[in-house]
């Protein structure tokens, strides 16, 4: 197999119309600038890379069986990550995996009123932190423990840098429920992370260890 | 001119719209007088502050190495 033609010259309409036509290629053409942008959206339901790749890829090849299903005006990349977080969804529903609740699905579904679990300062990420690898290993562990209607958000908000219409779109939410996830999330992440300022990413002391008194 | 007083618990209500610069500038003004003189609320903001540059970032969600190439063997083989 040859590498893919290139059609860089040519609108997404066209290439939609080529697609739909049977031309792989012009169909790979429409994929390629968000293929990082469906990926990061099944792992933000799924968790899990190998799930990603795999959701990912399938969401791609249902997309093309269904493309004459494209409405011209929309925006092709909403499109396609909208059948990747249906894909998703419908994965872990059938492994059941679902079953798992966090901890806080439970303490916040009812999307109540903040209540700070610590005022641990953090003013500012050191840089030396930055390169170390605890605070992105913390960063990860904080993201998975993250409800995943709250992960997803996170994830399409402030990772793809999505706007809250578009975050809205896809998730078929409103925009002001966008917002009240986004902030769940980040506070959550917040108050997942902050103490860690004092020692918690070194490694072997997940708990961690003072808050800075007042 | 003195701005109105606002509670901690609805500072933390709007504290990721204020992140957003998604507030109307009357409230904005009544959060950053607050911020001013609650060191409580100025820790959340600068935690959720570094929250949203850390996960913006994004190197947790790169592409796993040769994606590309097996989606577009899959694409070709449909």
């Amino acid at each position: 197999m040859g590498a893919p033609a290139t059609y860089s010259d040519l609108s997404q309409p066209e290439l939609v119309r080529r697609a739909c036509e049977g031309d792989k290629d012009a169909f790979y053409s429409l994929v390629r600038p968000c293929e990082r942008a469906v990926y990061v959206a099944a792992i933000s339901i799924l968790n899990n890379p190998a799930d990603a790749e795999e959701v990912a890829q399938e969401a791609v090849l249902k997309a093309f069986t269904h493309l004459a299903g494209f409405r011209a005006e929309a925006k092709f990349s909403t499109w396609l990550i909208q059948i990747t977080i249906n894909e998703a969804r419908l994965r872990l529903r059938k492994d059941r995996r679902h079953l798992y609740e966090s901890l806080d699905e439970r303490r916040t579904d009812a999307d109540g009123d903040y209540d700070p679990k610590d005022f641990a300062d953090w003013r500012e990420i050191p840089s030396e932190e930055l390169k170390r690898g605890e605070l992105r290993n913390a960063l990860k562990r904080a993201m998975a423990t993250l409800a995943p209607k709250y992960r997803e958000v996170l994830i399409l908000r402030d990772v793809q840098n999505l706007s809250t219409e578009e975050t809205a779109e896809i998730l078929g939410i409103s925009e002001g429920n966008v917002k009240t996830r986004l902030l769940r999330a980040r506070l959550q992440m917040r108050d997942a992370l902050a103490p860690g300022i004092d020692g918690s990413w070194s490694a072997g002391k997940p708990e961690y260890k003072k808050v800075r008194p007042w | 001119m003195s701005v109105i007083e606002i509670s901690c618990l609805e500072v933390w209500r709007e504290i990721s719209n204020y992140v957003d610069q998604d507030v109307a500038p009357e409230l904005r003004a009544r959060m950053e007088a607050h911020f001013k003189s609650c060191a409580h609320c100025k820790a959340v903001l600068d935690g959720t502050r570094n929250v949203v540059k850390l996960v913006a970032d994004g190197v947790e969600y790169k592409l796993p190495k040769g994606f590309s190439e097996r989606l577009y063997t899959r694409i070709k083989g449909k």
